[in-house]
C-alpha cells in the first residue's frame, strides 16, 4: 500500500516537469519577443537567458528528483 | 521495488538506475576510499581528454591553429570572456579555477554519453563538491575582499527600511540554497537525461514499440548532447555570478 | 535507503542486490568517499595541468598572435603609405613630365615662328629688291622705247615734210616733236 502511495505522490511530482516546461517557454518566448524587437541587444543577453532557463528548469529538476526519490528511495 | 515487481512479469526489465551503481575495476570487494572504481576509470578518462585538448592539442604553440588547437583556444576565449563580463576583471585571477570546473563538468557530461559508460558528474557525490567548493570559495573570497561588509549582500538597501529585514531572510535563505540548487541541478539534468534513454531502451524489448523506442532514444540523445554542454556552461556561468557577488557586494 | 542484507550475493556492497541497484546509487552514502576523493585527486591534476602548462601556453600562443596581427597590420599600413607616396611622385613626375612637354612644345613653336618669321621678311626683301629691279629695267626699256619712238617720229616726220615738199630743218623738227612728245 505505502508503496503504491509514493507511486503515485511521483507521478504528482512530475506535474512539476510541465510546470517547469512552462517557465521554459516563458523565459525564452520572451527572450525572442524582445530580441525581434531590439536584435542588436539580444546578443550581449544570452547569458541572461540561459541562467534565467537554469534557474527555471532546476525547479522542474527538483520535482523529478522527487518523483526518483518516492520511486526509488522510500 | 518497482525494478523487482516489474521483472517478475517477465519480458519488461526496467533498470534505468542501475547504469549508476559504482563498482571496482578489479575484483568484487567493498567499494572503500582508494579503491579503483568505474568512477577512477572515467575521471582519468576525463582528465585524459582535457590533457589531449588543452596541453597535447597546443603543444606546437602555432600561430595559425590547427584543429585541436583551435578548439582549445575556442574554449580558452569562451571562459575567460565569461569571467570577465560576468563577474568582473578583477575576478581574473580565478580564472583558471573556473576554466578546471568548466573543462571537468563538460568533458565528464560528454564522456557520459558514449554508450556503457559511467557517468561521473551525475553522482550527487560529485556535484555536491563541485557545488560546496564554489560555495566556500565563494564565501572566503568574499568575507576577504570584503570583510563585515559581505554581510552588506544580504542587506538590501534599495528596498524600504521595514522590508529589509524580511529580505534579509529571503536573501539568506537563498544564498545557502545556492549549493543545493547548484549541485542538484547538473547531477539532476544529467540523471534524468540518462534514466529517461534507459526507460526508453526498456520499451525497446516490445517488437512493435521498438521503432518508436529507438527514435526516442536517438531524438533524446541529441537533446542529452545539448543539455551536456548547457549545463556545464550554466554551472560556470554560475559560478561567475556568485563570484561576482563575493567581489561587488553591493546590490 | 537499502537495508536488505546482501548474504548469498557477490555484492559490492548494500546498495546493490542482484547486480541490480537498490534505491538510488545517487543516495547511497557507501560510495561517496570513493567518489570524492577520486573527484579531488581528478580536479587537483586538471587544475595543475590547466594552470602550470595549457593556460599559460594558450595566453601566450594569443598575445603572440595579436602581437603578429598588429605588428601585420602595422606593416600593411607602412605599405599602404608607401603606395600612396609612390601614387604621389608619379603623378608628380606626370605633371612634370606634362609640363616639360608643354615648355618644348612652345619652345619648338616660338623657334619654327622666328624661323618663319625670319624667311618671310627675307622672302619679302628679296621679293621687294627683284620689284625694284624689275621696275627699273621696265623704266629702261621704256625710255628706250621713248627714244626708239623719237627717233621714228623724227624719221617719219622728216619723211613725210620731204614728201610734202617742204624741207625742214632737223633742228625745228626735233623741237616740234619734243614739244609733242612733252604734251
Amino acid at each position: 500500500m505505502e508503496g503504491e502511495l509514493a507511486h503515485i505522490g511521483a507521478g504528482l511530482a512530475a506535474i512539476g516537469s510541465g510546470a517547469a516546461a512552462i517557465g521554459v517557454g516563458t523565459v525564452a518566448g520572451n527572450f525572442l519577443s524582445g530580441a525581434l524587437r531590439n536584435p542588436s541587444a539580444a546578443a550581449g543577453q544570452t547569458a541572461t537567458l540561459f541562467i534565467g532557463i537554469a534557474f527555471a528548469e532546476a525547479l522542474g529538476i527538483f520535482s523529478f528528483l522527487v518523483a526518483l526519490l518516492l520511486m526509488f528511495a522510500v | 521495488m518497482a525494478t523487482e515487481a516489474q521483472g517478475e512479469e517477465g519480458g519488461l526489465v526496467f533498470h534505468p538506475m542501475d547504469q549508476f551503481i559504482v563498482k571496482p575495476l578489479f575484483g568484487d570487494g567493498p567499494v572503500g576510499l582508494f579503491t579503483i572504481t568505474n568512477v577512477t576509470l572515467w575521471m582519468a578518462l576525463t582528465v585524459i581528454a582535457v590533457v589531449l585538448l588543452m596541453v597535447l592539442g597546443t603543444s606546437k604553440r602555432s600561430t595559425i591553429p590547427g584543429r585541436m588547437q583551435s578548439v582549445g583556444e575556442l574554449a580558452y576565449g569562451f571562459i575567460y570572456k565569461m569571467v570577465e563580463d560576468v563577474a568582473g576583471k578583477d575576478a581574473v585571477g580565478f580564472f583558471p579555477y573556473i576554466m578546471t570546473l568548466f573543462m571537468f563538468i563538460v568533458f565528464a557530461n560528454f564522456l557520459g554519453l558514449i554508450p556503457m559508460s559511467f557517468t561521473t558528474t551525475s553522482h550527487f557525490a560529485v556535484t555536491v563538491v563541485l557545488a560546496l567548493l564554489v560555495f566556500l570559495t565563494v564565501t572566503i573570497v568574499g568575507f576577504v575582499k570584503n570583510g563585515a561588509g559581505f554581510l552588506g549582500l544580504f542587506w538590501v538597501s534599495s528596498a524600504p527600511l521595514a522590508l529589509r529585514p524580511i529580505l534579509a531572510v529571503i536573501e539568506i535563505i537563498s544564498y545557502f540554497v545556492r549549493p543545493v540548487s547548484h549541485s542538484i541541478r547538473l547531477a539532476g539534468n544529467l540523471m534524468a537525461g540518462h534514466a529517461v534513454i534507459k526507460v526508453f531502451a526498456g520499451f525497446a524489448a516490445i517488437a512493435v514499440v521498438s521503432p518508436v523506442s529507438v527514435l526516442a532514444i536517438t531524438a533524446m540523445y541529441g537533446l542529452e548532447v545539448l543539455v551536456s554542454f548547457i549545463q556545464a556552461y550554466v554551472f560556470t556561468i554560475l559560478t561567475c555570478v556568485y563570484l561576482k557577488d563575493a567581489l561587488h557586494p553591493s546590490h | 535507503m537499502a537495508t536488505e542484507t546482501t548474504a548469498g550475493t557477490a555484492s559490492t556492497s548494500t546498495c546493490v542486490v542482484d547486480g541490480s541497484a537498490v534505491g538510488m546509487p545517487q543516495l547511497c552514502f557507501d560510495w561517496w568517499p570513493n567518489q570524492i576523493f577520486w573527484l579531488i585527486v581528478t580536479l587537483v591534476v586538471i587544475f595543475f595541468f590547466l594552470s602550470r602548462i595549457a593556460l599559460p601556453r594558450i595566453a601566450a600562443v594569443l598575445a603572440e598572435r595579436q602581437g603578429t596581427i598588429t605588428n601585420d597590420l602595422a606593416a600593411a599600413e607602412d605599405l599602404k603609405a608607401k603606395a600612396v607616396e609612390a601614387e604621389e611622385a608619379y603623378n608628380k613626375a606626370l605633371a612634370d613630365a606634362r609640363a616639360q612637354a608643354q615648355d618644348i612644345i612652345n619652345q619648338t613653336k616660338a623657334e619654327i615662328k622666328a624661323e618663319l618669321d625670319d624667311a618671310t621678311a627675307k622672302a619679302d626683301a628679296e621679293i621687294a629688291a627683284k620689284a625694284a629691279e624689275g621696275e627699273k629695267k621696265i623704266a629702261e626699256i621704256r625710255a628706250n622705247a621713248m627714244e626708239s619712238v623719237k627717233d621714228v617720229a623724227k624719221d617719219t616726220a622728216k619723211e613725210l615734210v620731204s614728201v610734202m615738199g617742204g624741207k625742214a630743218d632737223a633742228k625745228s623738227i626735233t623741237a616740234a616733236i619734243n614739244a609733242r612728245m612733252k604734251g
